[in-house]
């Protein structure tokens, strides 16, 4: 039998197939011996310096002006950062607002180490400035992310998201915690604090 | 009554115990493995007993499997805690729909749903009349013969990993007093039905991969093959439309975030068999009609129930991180992968061995501008989706393994990737309509175009100014010139029809049902466009709480608790009126939120008034008691609401696809013949 480009043709889903399933074997008998985690995917960016993302603009009309965000601001760090990605169409964002406001925007206790930096994810300002007259506009530098494009750099899959970026001297800043849902006290405590001891 | 039901339950218990369900199961998967082997051997030795033993077993089999689900229902509404699926699923205060609705919510269940429907397929395979003077259109009795043993195998592999692996009849020591109850989310007449509808259209593709296997051994995909598995892929299609069209209707209703797709993992891996799906609805029409295309309309059929497997069940594995995953165990995953890798793997092995000399079409070829050529570059766009979805959900897991990096894509990947090439396919759908097989003169078609060509022109400037964005307007224009094309279609050729025969239930059947589904997709389209400028707005409100939104008004006006069979609600109350304060009473809804203190858990059951132009939708987010300066308690709520235009256009329109699928499963009307031929 002669091969000719029809067979080699109609030999490639297969092949492609097998290629699928291979992966899929890797994966899963890693995943057996713990070796894989397929629960890693949920975090994307993970010890990794700031993507490069197009400068965010600011909230237009403010009665206090916020500055907006770009990826130079991330370079110039002398604090650690948490990042928020929100929106004012979430609830669990609304939710976490007066841990937020409690613990991290210094509101109520001393200065806090932390600055808080927000990215508003696909919104109106209208409903954004509604939105954060209510929360009492917790941000030192709110971002408006109108098209989305700068959580595609990001890698993010929903809000609320969080990412912790600490600064470094020589390497550059780093995201060093990145969360899903809204920010607890529990979590705070048990994962962001143990960060910003070890920052200072 | 309910004596009544409780003496029947107690009597029939004994008989139909979980070890009957349990042996039953058993029992099938013999039956399975010989429906698989025997008529095989038979049609081998030309030995027509053996042959002819397949519409027996299948029946049998599919009998087997019911059995088995009488005892596992009759274990649930009884509430037999001893049983590990039960205990795990169910609850005394559960009502008792959920009770058997929540025998499919898990992956045990659902597997032997799985299998079920793949038996219920196989029964009406049996039963449906073979090939017969009475009957020239059936399916000849060996050809079914040899579907009815590929599709016997596929259920023994699949039974076998029931029996071995997820074994829904196990045993719980000691017996629990009260079971743990369901998530519930998962308590909502959608979902009871959702599952069913959604496997029927997964395992319904399980037929035609039997037809291409069958092709395959036979070397010949040929006009009468494609006339035989149509109606097979029509109908898998149709349920798999209708299952998806209700999945995403219970995340919009149901999970309250207010979204109707989610690019979620289980959601692309329905998607995905869907669009091969449709592809290979559209090029079996090729083979049938020319017989060109056929050995990529037999890839399609083997790819199709190839993802649909790996969708339903890699997912389950744990590979894919889902919300949906049900048990998240790799030593099942590998199991599966084998089954995948026998049934998938060999079906494209075959394919890579036989395709190349599958016999060359008798028929002429066609040019590119022809009903061929737009069938052509329809299932290249779709396939083309479906890479990109499928590249989307593999991506983070296979980016993971070779470069131990880690990524996530998410719903702006999606958007991004699918709008250029969803854009040509509903520009394509509304021309091919009008192309005839295989050469169309260009003038004569523009002729026939022109009209729906100018109704759409003429929808521009008001789509541009109804929706918001741009994208949104330029995607509901080409809706509208599908939705147009096709009522063309029906209207022209009702036109051509001589006078003396004109009737709309005398167009082909064929044709009503392409115009229909072709409508269909432009209706949901719409809708997905509407959705596009839906409005959201949180706010912190109490009672007499006004919200100005969407052009009326909103108004909380009471607070009442709420006591369910198994949970505790607190309801609020909105009315909303047309303008302001005193307009009309347009809508009252009631959202709950219902706290489940079995499972700890708070579900938002959001109240929707559907509207034909808009749905008005709100959501009793969190409830919570502060004091007013005068020392009252007051009680303060979280409530979205949207307002979402064209939303029930998405349902509306997708139901109606699935009806053009139907319209075309029903048997045509028999030609009365002159009484002297």
């Amino acid at each position: 039998m002669r091969l000719t480009r029809r067979h080699y043709l109609a030999a490639l889903p297969a092949l492609g197939a097998a290629g699928l399933g291979g992966g899929f074997l890797y994966m899963l008998r890693h995943a057996t011996q713990g070796t894989f985690d397929p629960k890693a995917v949920r975090n994307p960016r993970l010890g990794q310096a700031v993507p490069a993302f197009s400068p965010l603009p600011a909230l237009p009309e403010q009665p206090t002006p916020c500055p907006g965000l770009s990826w130079q601001d991330f370079h110039t760090l002398t604090q650690p950062v948490l990042l928020l990605i929100w929106a004012s169409w979430c609830l669990p964002c609304l939710e976490e607002i007066p841990f937020l406001r409690q613990h991290i925007a210094g509101e109520t206790t001393t200065a806090s180490p932390l600055a808080l930096w927000g990215v508003c994810y696909k919104d109106t300002p209208s409903q954004a400035a509604h939105w954060l007259e209510q929360a009492h506009h917790p941000f030192s530098r709110l971002g408006m992310d109108y098209d989305g494009q700068c959580a595609i750099e990001w890698g993010v899959t929903g809000v609320p998201e969080s990412f912790l970026i600490l600064p470094h001297p020589l390497t550059g800043s780093r995201i060093v915690w990145h969360g899903t849902g809204s920010l607890t006290e529990a979590l705070y405590r048990e994962q962001i604090q143990p960060f910003l001891r070890g920052a200072l | 009554m309910q004596a009544l039901f409780t003496t029947l339950l107690a009597a029939l218990a004994p008989v139909f115990s979980p070890e009957s369900g349990h042996f039953a199961l058993a029992l099938a998967c013999v039956l399975a493995a010989l429906q698989g082997i025997l008529p095989l051997i038979g049609l081998r030795r030309a030995h027509s007993p053996l042959t002819a033993l397949a519409r027996p077993l299948a029946l049998s089999h599919c009998l087997a499997l019911l059995i088995s689900w009488a005892c596992l229902i009759i274990a649930a509404l009884g509430d037999d805690f001893s049983l590990k699926l039960i205990a795990d699923n169910s609850a005394i205060n559960k009502p008792w729909p959920y009770k058997i609705a929540g025998l499919w919510g898990n992956h045990e269940g659902s597997l032997l749903l799985w299998v079920s429907l793949l038996s219920l397929y196989c029964a009406l395979l049996a039963l449906l009349p073979g090939q017969s003077p009475r009957h020239p259109a059936g399916l000849p009795p060996r050809l079914r013969s040899r579907l009815l043993a590929l599709l016997g195998i596929v259920s023994a592999g699949f039974e076998l990993f029931c029996l071995t692996t997820s074994n829904p009849f196990l045993r719980l020591w000691p017996v629990p007093i009260d079971g743990l109850g369901m998530n519930p989310l998962l308590q909502d007449p959608g979902l009871a039905v959702h599952p069913p509808l959604l496997y029927s259209g997964y395992v319904g593709f399980a037929v035609p991969f039997a037809f291409a296997i069958s092709a395959l051994l036979d070397g010949r995909a040929d006009a009468l093959w494609a006339r035989y598995a149509r109606p097979w892929v029509i109908s898998a299609w149709a349920l798999l439309t209708l299952g998806i069209t209700l999945g995403a209707w219970w995340s919009y209703a149901v999970l309250g975030w207010g979204g109707y797709w989610f690019w979620d993992p289980v959601e692309n891996a329905a998607l995905i068999p869907w669009l091969t799906g449709t592809a290979l609805l559209h090029s079996v029409i090729v083979v049938e009609k020319r017989s060109h295309l056929q050995s990529w309309c037999l890839l399609l059929a083997l790819a199709t129930f190839a993802l649909s497997l790996s969708g339903t069940f890699l997912v389950r594995s744990g590979i894919l991180n889902s919300v949906h995953a049900f048990a998240n165990d790799p030593a099942r995953g590998l199991f599966i992968l084998a089954l995948l890798g026998l049934y998938g793997g060999g079906g494209l092995l075959l394919f890579a061995l036989r395709a190349p000399n599958l016999l060359p079409p008798a028929t002429p070829s066609f040019t590119p501008l022809s009903r061929e050529g737009a069938l052509v570059l329809n299932n290249i766009l779709l396939c083309t989706l479906c890479a990109i979805v499928l590249t989307g959900t593999l991506y983070p897991p296979f980016m993971q393994l070779l470069f131990g990096r880690t990524l996530s894509v998410g719903k702006p990947f999606f958007e991004a990737t699918t709008t250029p090439f969803i854009i040509p396919l509903l520009l394509l759908m509304g021309g091919s309509m009008a192309l005839p097989w295989r050469y169309a003169p260009i003038n004569p078609t523009l002729r026939r175009l022109a009209l729906p060509l100018c109704l759409t022109l003429g929808a521009i400037l008001p789509a541009f100014w109804l929706f918001p964005t741009a994208l949104a307007a330029s995607v509901a224009v080409l809706a509208l010139w599908v939705i147009n094309a096709a009522l063309n279609d029906l209207i022209s050729r009702f036109y051509t029809m001589p006078q003396e025969h004109r009737g709309l239930s005398r167009l082909p059947r064929s044709l009503w049902a392409t115009s229909l589904a072709h409508i269909g997709v432009g209706i949901t389209m719409l809708g997905l466009c509407g959705m596009a400028g839906s409005q959201e707005r949180l706010i912190e409100a109490q009672i007499g709480t006004h919200l100005h939104f969407g052009g009326h008004d909103w108004a909380l006006t009471a607070l009442t608790p709420h006591h369910g069979p198994n949970y505790e609600a607190v309801e609020a109350h909105i009315i909303i009126r047309r303008h302001d304060a005193h307009g009309p009473v347009l809508a009252i809804l009631e959202p709950q939120i219902r706290l489940f203190p079995q499972q700890g858990q708070k579900i938002l059951h959001v109240a929707i008034i559907h509207r034909p132009l808009e749905d008005l939708y709100a959501a009793l987010g969190s409830v919570k008691e502060v004091q007013t300066p005068q020392d009252q308690n007051t009680y303060r709520v979280i409530l979205r609401v949207h307002e979402n235009p064209l939303a029930s256009w998405l349902w509306f329109g997708g139901i109606i696809m699935a009806m053009g699928g139907v319209l075309h499963l029903i048997p045509a009307r028999r030609k009365r013949r002159p009484a002297c031929a």
